[in-house]
């Protein structure tokens, strides 16, 4: 037996901290000139990923990335962190945005070359919100799912099925996941390590294996049309009160919500 | 040609879900609505649900344990196929947000998360980017599967006339490849987050757990509900599903009031649509001030005490 394998996805994304600002045309957000880094939810699968393996329970680990070139820099920090290898899906530039729908199907053909145990990815990335790819793929391969993880316990390196605690609605809850499964990861399953900067020069000269998209046969045309994008409407200003009683006043006379 | 029919899934009988068939009327018009829920306690919640606004047929598929996403998707397949529904709606809750994608890539079809308006039939607007920006989105997939957000959406009323129909659907037991093990309910005696009226949210100002005692006492004392900021949560103030934001709940309350929090980003995706914002923090800079109705700084060791005593002694509106 060759060990458990586990898939890791990442996706360049504009910096958490960037407050973007919408195209004057509406075409869109304006990422041009703005730090571009790994999606914080995937900084979170490639560490559990790691941890998993550091623990003896797998074997290999695996990122992928779907995009244009770019996206080979973010691979570059998930090889600084750990992982033994890295694919490129490379996407033309003018399909940057690419659908969940889109990216599921190039995952679950990347699935079928490397044939993993687990796929592991973030709960959504934080450009498009759409929190979809992964419960996309796990259908689409009719695999079992356990989404917004908050911890992960595999018995052994040998067993086949994963326990995952999910943060829920109205707590926690636990399912049990025969495997093969994907997992989604939540904020709280565990902090990121750094990358030293010996193991980023490192990650620099190793090998990212390059998948043209086009050669795979996949439909990756947009179904959903982006028509305009707009900024959010603008709250009206505020006022700043001096005491508590000023506000109590405010809250009770103005605002009626006292 | 058939009407155009929506079919709303849900885990229980819940405001969210009353939300979400609002969303599914602005998408049918005068067409049908059936509903559709999965899991422990979905006989008694087709009860009530039946007496909906609005709702033609209830289905319920009765379950030991809330429904995991491998057992629901083939529930809600096989009425889709039954029924041949153009839409196929669910609450962005944390059911919807599990099952609906997983549900589209079975049918090969795009999903829409978090919508906030129907604009047409086809037509959508959804935030994206923390809500930094609002897209509308064209759908050209025959069955078009979408997330509501219900803080957008009126919840739907009962009705005057008479009662939908109760049909009773098999969840089925083959290919069952995960499995429900348990859950740690956060106990909770106060209204549901995602649709107090009030929501008394704290942050990492609070310092410590005991201090948010503050806060649930300010939210009793209003009927609200308390939520918190991802640096609260982290440091282990409260629970995780107490979290307010970009990935946590989203809340829209007539009156949020934010305690020692600064407002990140991603907090205010979760909190910004509230109606009157109110912001106590001693660092006159905090971003929240930037859309607080109300801005007060102070320290809030002094203020919210002061704050919560003239809130009772407050003479109660006359309605």
């Amino acid at each position: 037996m060759s060990g458990r394998r586990i898939l890791v996805g990442v996706k360049r994304v504009v910096d958490y901290a960037v407050k973007v600002r919408v195209k004057p045309d509406g075409s869109g957000v304006d990422t041009a000139s703005v730090k571009m880094s790994m999606n914080p939810f995937c900084e979170i699968a490639v560490e559990e990923a790691l941890r998993l393996k550091e623990a003896g329970k797998a074997a290999e680990v695996i990122a992928v990335s779907v995009g244009p070139k770019k996206s080979v820099d973010t691979l570059r920090v998930a090889l600084a962190m750990g992982v033994d290898k890295a694919i490129h899906v490379s996407v033309p530039e003018k399909h940057q945005e690419l659908q969940p729908l889109a990216i599921a199907s190039i995952f679950k053909y990347v699935v079928g070359d490397q044939r993993p145990d687990i796929v592991i990815l973030g709960k959504q990335s934080i450009d498009g919100d759409n929190n979809q790819t992964g419960q996309m793929l796990a259908g689409m391969l009719g695999w079992s799912q356990g989404t917004f993880a908050s911890q992960v316990e595999i018995e052994n390196a040998s067993a086949d099925v994963v326990n995952v605690t999910r943060e829920v609605d109205g707590g926690l809850e636990t399912v049990e996941l025969s495997l093969p499964a994907v997992i989604t990861c939540d904020l709280r399953l565990n902090k990121p390590r750094f990358t030293s900067l010996s193991n980023t020069m490192k990650a620099k000269k190793k090998k990212v294996e390059t998948i043209d998209v086009s050669s795979l046969g996949i439909d990756i045309e947009p179904k959903l049309e982006t028509l305009s994008v707009a900024e959010p409407p603008k709250r009206p200003p505020g006022i700043m009160v001096n005491n508590v009683n000023e506000l109590i006043e405010k809250l009770r006379t103005d605002a009626k919500v006292l | 040609m058939s009407a155009t029919t929506a079919l709303v899934v849900g885990d229980s009988a819940s405001q969210a879900v009353r939300s979400a068939i609002r969303a599914a009327k602005a998408c049918v018009g005068a067409g049908k609505i059936d509903l559709l829920l999965i899991g422990k306690g979905a006989n008694s919640g087709a009860a009530s649900a039946s007496k909906w606004n609005g709702v033609s047929t209830v289905y319920y598929a009765e379950g030991e344990t809330p429904c995991t996403a491998e057992s629901a998707t083939p529930v809600i397949r096989e009425r889709v196929s039954a029924k041949d529904y153009r839409y196929v709606i669910a609450t962005a809750n944390s059911f919807g947000k599990n099952v609906l994608p997983r549900l589209a890539g079975v049918l090969g079809v795009s999903a829409l998360s978090d919508i906030i308006e129907v604009v047409e039939s086809n037509v959508f607007v959804r935030p994206i980017y923390a809500g930094n920006a609002l897209a509308t989105v064209k759908s050209n997939d025959e069955v078009k599967v979408l997330t509501v957000r219900p803080t957008a959406f009126e919840p739907i009323e009962d009705s005057s006339e008479g009662l939908a129909e109760i049909v009773k659907v098999q969840i089925p037991a083959d290919g069952v490849q995960s499995r429900w093990l348990g859950q740690e309910a956060t106990e909770n005696t106060r209204p549901d987050l995602t649709t107090a009226d009030v929501v008394i949210a704290g942050g990492r100002g609070l310092k410590n757990k005991d201090n948010f005692k503050m806060l649930e006492e300010m939210a009793d004392e209003l009927g609200g509900a308390v939520g918190a900021t991802r640096a609260a949560v982290d440091s282990g103030f409260v629970p995780n599903d107490m979290q307010v934001g970009q990935t946590g709940k989203v809340v829209a309350p007539q009156l949020y009031i934010g305690i020692g929090l600064s407002g990140a980003i991603q907090h205010l995706a979760g909190m910004k649509d509230s109606k009157t914002i109110v912001a106590i923090n001693k660092d006159a800079d905090a971003p929240i001030f930037q859309i607080a109705d109300y801005g007060l700084v102070a320290d809030l060791f002094e203020a919210v005490p002061e704050l919560l005593q003239k809130i009772k002694e407050l003479p109660k509106r006359a309605e």
